[in-house]
C-alpha cells in the first residue's frame, strides 16, 4: 500500500502511519506482536472503548458532490500513560481490545525512549505482514483481469 | 482538542444515576442532592458541575463556559458538545464567576417554552434550613435554602426571571459534590 503523500511534519506522518497500521491489525496479531516486545507502560482510559457509527462520505472523481456511502461501525479509545502521553485510537469494527491496544501504543510510540523498541516489534513486523496480505490479493486479482478492447483498437 | 484528564468511568450508569439525581433536584427545588461519582475534573470546574454537564450535554446542545480553556477541551472531548461564542446562543452555560445576565439568555417561546436555557452555576456553599424561602410547585409549603457565593443582583434577576413563566432560565446551583436546582416556576424571598 502506497504511503499517503502530505506535506505534514515527519513526526505527524510517522504518527499517522503507525496509527493506520495500527487500525488495519486485528487484535490477535497485535497480541502476538505485543508477546515479544517490551512491556507496554500501565495506562489510564480516558475515553472508551466505545463503539459507534461513523457515516462514511464519497466524492465521485476529484470534484463530484459528496455524498453518504452509508454507516460503518467504529470503535474508538483514548488512554493516558503514567508520563501524561495521551493516545488515541479509531479502528473499524467492534474489536475494542484492539482499540485499546492500539491506543495505548499509540501513547508510548510517542515517548523517543520507548518508540525503537516498538516499532521494531510491532509496527514493522505488522506493517510487512500487512503490505504482503495487500500483494497477495493484487496478485489474485490481477489474475482474473479481463482485458476490454474498443472496435478502434481492433481495427 | 484533547484532554489528559478522564470523564466518567461508566459513562451509562454514571450519566443514569446522575440524571436521577438531576431529576429529583428539579422536582424537589432547593433540596440539595449529593452527586457521588469518581470524577476528576479539570480546575476550576467542581465534581457536580462537571457531571451535570456530562450528563446533559451532547452534540445537540450548544454549551458556553467562561471556565477555561482546558475545560472547554475537556467538555468537548467527553461530551462532544459544540461550544457557543456567546452566552445567547448556548443550551447549557456553566459559570465558575459572574453569569452572564439571566435576561440575556435563550427563555424559549410561549408555545415551546423547553427551548430555553439551562444555567450551571459554581456557588460556594449550599446548606438546607437557613437562608431563602422557597415556594412554588414542588415544595409543600415552604423551603429554606442558604447559598453562599453567590453573584450580585442574582436575586433581582431571579425575580425578572420568575415573572416570564413560562419562558424563563432554569438554574442548577453546584458546589462541590452537592447540587440544588432552581427551576423557572420558584419564588425566591429573602428571608
Amino acid at each position: 500500500m502506497s504511503e499517503p503523500t502530505s506535506p505534514l511534519p515527519a513526526g505527524i506522518a510517522a504518527r499517522r502511519r503507525w496509527m493506520g497500521v495500527l487500525a488495519r491489525a486485528s487484535a490477535a496479531e497485535i497480541a502476538e506482536r505485543l508477546g515479544q516486545a517490551p512491556p507496554l507502560p500501565p495506562h489510564q482510559r480516558l475515553r472508551g472503548p466505545e463503539t459507534g457509527l461513523a457515516m462514511v462520505r464519497g466524492r465521485q472523481g476529484g470534484d463530484g458532490a459528496p455524498f453518504n456511502l452509508g454507516e460503518m461501525t467504529v470503535t474508538r479509545c483514548s488512554v493516558r500513560l503514567a508520563d501524561g502521553l495521551v493516545g488515541h485510537a479509531y479502528v473499524a469494527g467492534r474489536d475494542k481490545q484492539q482499540a485499546e491496544w492500539a491506543a495505548v501504543l499509540d501513547a508510548a510510540l510517542q515517548n523517543p525512549a520507548l518508540r525503537p523498541a516498538l516499532l521494531e516489534a510491532v509496527i514493522e513486523p505488522l506493517a510487512t505482514a500487512q503490505a504482503e496480505r495487500a500483494q497477495r490479493d493484487a496478485r489474485k486479482a490481477a489474475a482474473t483481469r479481463v482485458q476490454f478492447f474498443t472496435m478502434a483498437t481492433m481495427r | 482538542m484533547s484532554t489528559t484528564l478522564a470523564g466518567f468511568a461508566d459513562p451509562v450508569l454514571e450519566a443514569q444515576r446522575c440524571f436521577r439525581a438531576l431529576l429529583e433536584a428539579m422536582s424537589r427545588p432547593g433540596r440539595v442532592q449529593r452527586l457521588a461519582t469518581g470524577l476528576e475534573p479539570p480546575s476550576p470546574l467542581s465534581q457536580a458541575a462537571a457531571a451535570v454537564l456530562l450528563t446533559l450535554a451532547d452534540s445537540d446542545t450548544p454549551v458556553w463556559t467562561d471556565a477555561g480553556a482546558g475545560a472547554a477541551d475537556w467538555l468537548r472531548f467527553h461530551a462532544g458538545c459544540p461550544l457557543a461564542a456567546a452566552p445567547e446562543g448556548a443550551t447549557f452555560l456553566l459559570a465558575c464567576a459572574a453569569p452572564p445576565p439571566l435576561a440575556a439568555l435563550q427563555a424559549g417561546t410561549e408555545e415551546e417554552p423547553h427551548r430555553s436555557a439551562t444555567l450551571v452555576l459554581q456557588v460556594a456553599e449550599l446548606q438546607e434550613g437557613a437562608g431563602w424561602r422557597l415556594t412554588g410547585p414542588g415544595i409543600e409549603s415552604v423551603h429554606r435554602l442558604l447559598v453562599k457565593g453567590l453573584p450580585d443582583g442574582f436575586l433581582a434577576a431571579w425575580t425578572a426571571n420568575h415573572a416570564r413563566f413560562p419562558r424563563g432560565v432554569d438554574v442548577v446551583l453546584c458546589a462541590g459534590d452537592r447540587l440544588a436546582a432552581l427551576p423557572r416556576s420558584t419564588r425566591i424571598e429573602e428571608p
